[in-house]
């Protein structure tokens, strides 16, 4: 399955769930803002979001800015 | 000095800023300290996937002592606009959104018919929004019968410290316009601000002059000092200006008459 994540392509051999993305990827909830195909995900539907082939994922965080 | 609302929430500080371009986060950390501001501006951009650092933006930005207000900066299309304010919101929490849809590269000038539709789309989301906007009296109108909580027309380019270059605009806009007007963008120095408000403004947004000044938290300061200036001078209610003199010593008793 391959995905792009924050527009680079990553390839995994099983199916996961959002959840379980971030914590392949080291990355902690707290903060952060995903979309999938451009449509945001709730943080509490993480767990029963299954991610399919060639999504596009957006990871997000607040920084500073104007 | 009078307070003021956004969207029913009370505000006292006239000082909006920006929390980017810091020379470091610690400078950053005392500039907003220093500017007295309430509500400060975010960004929202990528996680990058290969960075672990922990110490970052965050560890230095009190989140209980500001309110924050994300914006869309990086935007030139709806479809982009609306998610990056959807994932604003779901990233810090904040149903405030300063609604930033650029229309040119060299400018940052704001695509007029994208703004409009993107606010009316965030708006039916239930999001507060703050629309950046060209100092055009008629996008200010049509923002307003939109539905926006207030409009933020530009004094100038983001970033180009040239100040309030159409003082006649936005005294119009201020005299047609119900909503809060808060002025961003352009601002260089504390006169600008303090302009900005003695001409009627509800607020300046501000952050390239005072995070690339040569000593940020100084500058914040004067910003500050310029603003509540500016501000006390609006509520005072000046004199008119005249074309020739009035005296204002006495004309009895000169010496010698």
């Amino acid at each position: 399955m391959r995905l792009s994540i924050n527009g680079e392509m990553k390839t995994f051999t099983n199916s996961i769930n959002l959840s379980k993305l971030l914590e392949i990827l080291n990355i902690q909830i707290n903060g952060v803002a995903v979309a999938i195909n451009m449509e945001i995900v709730s943080r509490n539907k993480y767990n029963e979001t299954i991610l399919n082939d060639e999504d596009e994922i957006e990871i997000v965080r607040a920084v500073g800015g104007g | 000095m009078s307070v003021y609302e956004i969207a029913g929430r009370s505000f006292s500080s006239r000082l909006w800023v920006g929390s980017g371009k810091y020379p470091n986060f610690s400078i950053m950390k005392d500039a907003l300290d220093a500017s007295g501001a309430e509500i400060v501006t975010v960004a929202v951009r990528r996680v990058d996937l290969n960075d672990d650092s922990k110490e970052g933006f965050w560890a230095f930005f009190d989140r209980e002592k500001y309110t924050i207000l994300p914006n869309t900066a990086g935007c030139f299309d709806v479809k982009s606009t609306v998610t990056t304010a959807r994932l604003a919101r779901e990233a810090t929490g904040s149903d405030m959104v300063k609604v930033e849809v650029i229309g040119d590269e060299s400018t940052l000038f704001p695509d007029n018919e994208r703004l409009l539709e993107a606010c009316k789309i965030l708006l039916e989301d239930g999001f507060i929004v703050l629309p950046y906007c060209i100092d055009d009296p008629v996008i200010c109108q049509k923002l307003e019968d939109l539905g926006c909580h207030a409009v933020m027309p530009l004094a100038a380019p983001i970033g180009s410290g040239l100040g309030i270059r159409n003082p006649y605009n936005l005294k119009i806009i201020l005299q047609k316009i119900s909503i809060p007007v808060i002025v961003d963008a352009g601002v260089g120095t504390a006169s600008d601000a303090a302009i900005a408000m003695e001409l009627g403004s509800t607020a300046v947004l501000m952050q390239t002059a005072i995070a690339g000044a040569n000593d940020p938290v100084k500058m914040a300061l004067a910003m500050k000092k310029g603003i509540e200036g500016g501000r006390l001078a609006f509520e005072s209610g000046r004199i008119p200006t005249k074309l020739f003199g009035e005296a204002s010593s006495p004309l009895e008793g000169i010496i010698g008459s």
